[in-house]
């Protein structure tokens, strides 16, 4: 394949045509933060968190699904960039529990995003829901990045348990008519749980742990759920 | 399956539906969703868990689906749905009053139904009836310039049937419109209708592009991007089969021209679509109707069955060789879907989230095809450029904006209506000497131009040219053509906050900035508006406004501050702490 070179940040940078500006810009060691991204995933460009600013476009581009180009000039720390993702970080905090999320909490340190910049803000306080042996969810810390549903869906298991419900700032993550997840067509493959990033999904045993379980106490309480679980899942297959 | 079991679900009348729509799949879901909703009144878990498996679709995703969309609801709903216009235009003339009214008169808070499963009253986004506000739409019925002391007679469906009034210079769009029903095939064709698709037959395809090209036409939906232009790329797209699609989502607060095109002269919507058509060689249309305009749909739906038996669509379009076939949808309550890739998702059975740019529409449309996305207002300009060339069409407006254009007055205006006139004429031109001024003999404030996703304009700027060289260079948004005058007396941080409302209640949720955006917007404008700004808030709301505008996926999130950041510039002083409410 034939080389674009284009230049980031002042650098002039050849890279195969079909690269990401993300990439891209990783090959010179510019850092471009990224939180809905995932290399198992098919990118949605929705956290905007990677957006860079690409002389002559009108709006800023993501850059985890924009294409290099010929002579393409871009900045990866411009202050429409800084604004946008300071903002961006800044409204996170203000609506979700972002305590277990490591990454963000550095790119908040990077881009000196302001957890109380929006006061009286209205956060996203959903109850935890405990419904199934296998894992927790605490959709108070969910950002949205849609990587379960992914993962669930065609990304890699085809299983379709998980979609949305409601529309806008009021999106959750949710089931069939909200059915708990043993009534669900869930296998409990686990692998909306590896790819959340923020602790929102959590395996049921870490979460037993984390209030204060032992371990033996963890173990017997979970062999006794998944028992129950899996005949009321025979059942319900078979139904 | 015993767990969707439901006692007063009969399934027998849904099969006959689904029996019908399983062949088309996915595609059908939101029609399979609107004629479940038809027969039970809401969507039963079991009648939804069916409808999944006859189209094929994923349990989970279905109920994504119906989450998604403001008109499709899980939970029985009254018998009568009274859909209480509570934005701008309406807010301007009493909605929320007229909507404190009616809870008040049923004895429920908005969103409820009466006990005897009567009614429910929600507050609704723009119902496009903003020449007649305040306005209630309730099922098939739509009643103007509610009176609140008649509240009775609005539960009985009694009052004002909205006919918008149609006024200007020219008469090239809306000759036809104002009677108040909808012009027939025979005098349509009397008229000289459809002579201008017979002109476009007797050319090639690359004729008819090369006219419309020529012509300037550029969209009139709000990006104003040369329609000559996009015709040409879906024409060489090399996929097949490609489609043309009529946007006919209108759904921007202030806007209702699409609307009264629809309602009253179909066939030039119909014929502008059949002639996009054949330009690109597509073998279905589809008329995307938004799904608070009824009335709109069906006049839509009447002409499409009227063309069909005269030989206009069909295998062989007037024995041209040429065949087509048109297909309705009607939108289920989401501004969202007027963005042309969240109307391509949700005519594919699926939530309305626009799509990544690029690829584009004209190569990756609907279906993934070659596709034509153009509104109601374009297209109904395509006959006329047809069958008197584009020379002639050029005579009217200014060299960059060739042409007339429909104008949506509202607001404090004497004469709220639709008006046609060509590029050029001055905004005072149209304001005060075609629609008769400020209503009230008050003075003029401000303009709301363009629409939700609009900027404001101040009496200082009258002389304005209205062209998309004159307004570009006077800082305005053209939008939709909304022409919206607010007078001295207006709290502009109300109106302000009536469309930070809206936008947060349509945003789709997709990306950040504009999920988390229009929701942080409408909570500082809520406590300005109260007089209760806090220190740093103007800065917030600038933060918010140009995240949004520079980093949203869509046209939506990029514009949902437009009008925000045009009065934070104009009007700082609105905005600091310790100014109290008016």
């Amino acid at each position: 394949m034939s080389n674009v070179t284009l230049t980031i940040d002042g650098q002039t940078v050849s890279v195969p045509a079909g690269t990401t500006i993300l990439q891209a810009a990783q090959s010179i060691g510019a850092e471009i933060p990224a939180i809905c991204y995932h290399e198992a995933c098919t990118p949605n460009a929705l956290c905007r968190n990677c957006v860079v600013e690409v002389e002559g476009a009108r709006v800023l581009v993501a850059s985890c699904v924009a294409q290099v180009a010929a002579n393409m000039v871009v900045y990866t720390r411009s202050p429409r960039v800084e604004r946008s993702r300071r903002t961006i970080l800044e409204m996170l905090a203000s609506a979700v529990d972002l305590s277990e999320a490591p990454d963000i909490q550095r790119m908040m340190q990077e881009y000196s995003a302001d957890a109380q910049r929006f006061p009286q803000a209205e956060r996203r306080e959903i109850p935890l829901i405990d419904d199934n042996p296998m894992y927790v969810r605490d959709y108070s810390k969910c950002i949205l990045c849609w990587r379960c549903v992914q993962v669930c869906a065609d990304d890699a298991q085809f299983t379709f348990a998980i979609n949305f419900s409601g529309r806008g700032y009021e999106t959750t993550i949710g089931t069939f008519f909200g059915k708990p997840m043993p009534a669900t067509t869930c296998v409990f493959c686990g692998q909306c749980v590896g790819v959340c990033p923020t602790g929102a999904l959590k395996p049921k045993s870490e979460w037993l742990l984390e209030q204060g379980l032992s371990i033996d106490q963890v173990f017997a309480a979970t062999r006794q759920e998944r028992t129950g679980a899996e005949k009321r899942t025979r059942t319900w297959r078979r139904a | 399956m015993s767990d969707y079991a439901n006692s007063a679900y009969d399934p027998a009348p849904l099969q006959g539906v689904l029996d019908q729509l399983a062949p088309q799949g996915r595609a059908a879901l939101l029609p399979a969703l609107q004629a479940a909703q038809a027969l039970y009144g809401h969507l039963p878990e079991a009648a939804t868990a069916e409808i999944g498996r006859a189209l094929k679709v994923p349990l989970a995703e279905i109920h994504g689906v119906i989450e998604f969309y403001s008109l499709l609801y899980t939970q029985p709903k009254g018998k009568t749905v009274l859909h209480v216009c509570t934005d701008p235009a309406c807010a301007l003339r009493g909605g929320e009053q007229v909507l404190a009214a009616l809870c008040r008169r049923l004895g429920v808070q908005p969103g409820e139904t009466t006990p005897d499963g009567a009614y429910t009253v929600e507050g609704a986004p723009c119902l496009g009836l903003c020449d007649h506000a305040p306005a209630i739409w309730m099922g098939q019925k739509a009643i103007g310039r509610v009176d609140l002391q008649s509240v009775d007679d609005i539960l009985q469906g009694r009052g004002d049937h909205p006919i918008t009034a149609c006024y200007g210079e020219t008469k090239y769009l809306i000759g036809r419109c104002g009677k108040g029903r909808a012009t027939t095939l025979a005098e349509y064709e009397a008229d000289g209708g459809y002579a201008g698709l017979r002109r476009a037959l007797s050319l090639s395809p690359a004729e008819v592009i090369a006219e419309v090209k020529a012509s300037g036409l550029v969209g009139r939906g709000g990006a104003a991007f040369p329609t000559g232009i996009k015709w040409e790329g879906a024409a060489q797209a090399s996929g097949q089969p490609k489609y043309v699609v009529c946007n006919a989502d209108e759904s921007e607060p202030g806007t209702f021209k699409d609307r009264v095109l629809m309602e009253e002269d179909p066939h030039l919507v119909l014929e502008g679509l059949l002639i996009a058509g054949y330009a690109i060689g597509a073998a279905r249309g589809y008329i995307y109707v938004r799904g608070e305009y009824p009335a709109a749909y069906q006049a839509m739906a009447n002409a499409v069955e009227e063309a069909r038996q005269a030989g206009y669509i069909g295998e062989d379009v007037l024995g041209s060789g040429y065949g087509i076939q048109i297909e309705l949808r009607l939108g289920a309550g989401a501004y969202i879907c007027g963005e042309e890739t969240a109307l391509f998702e949700s005519i594919e059975g699926k939530r309305g989230f626009p799509r990544l740019k690029p690829p584009s529409p004209t190569t990756h449309g609907l279906f993934g095809k070659p596709t034509v996305i153009n509104n109601v207002e374009t297209l109904a300009n395509a006959p006329r450029i047809l069958l008197q060339g584009a020379a002639r069409y050029r005579q009217l407006g200014t060299e960059k904006s060739p042409g007339v254009k429909l104008f949506c007055l509202s607001g404090d205006v004497a004469r709220p209506g639709l008006y046609e006139v060509p590029f050029g004429v001055s905004l005072r031109h149209l304001l005060f000497d075609l629609a008769g001024g400020v209503s009230q003999g008050r003075r003029l404030q401000a303009v709301l131009f363009g629409g939700a996703a609009g900027a404001f304009a101040t009496p200082d700027q009258l002389d304005v040219e209205m062209s998309f060289e004159g307004l570009r260079s006077a800082g305005l948004p053209l939008g939709s053509g909304v022409v919206m005058a607010l007078d001295e007396t207006r709290d502009l941080r109300m109106i302000l906050t009536g469309l930070a409302r809206f936008f947060a209640h349509e945003s789709c949720g997709k990306c950040y900035p504009c999920q988390i955006g229009t929701q942080r917007q409408y909570e500082i404008l809520r406590r300005v508006a109260d007089g209760e700004a806090l220190p740093g808030d103007a800065e917030r709301l600038a933060d918010v406004g140009w995240t949004m505008a520079d980093a949203s996926i869509c046209g939506l999130g990029q514009t949902a501050a437009s009008a925000v950041l045009s009065a934070l510039k104009l009007w700082p002083e609105l905005f600091e702490a310790g100014n109290g409410k008016l």
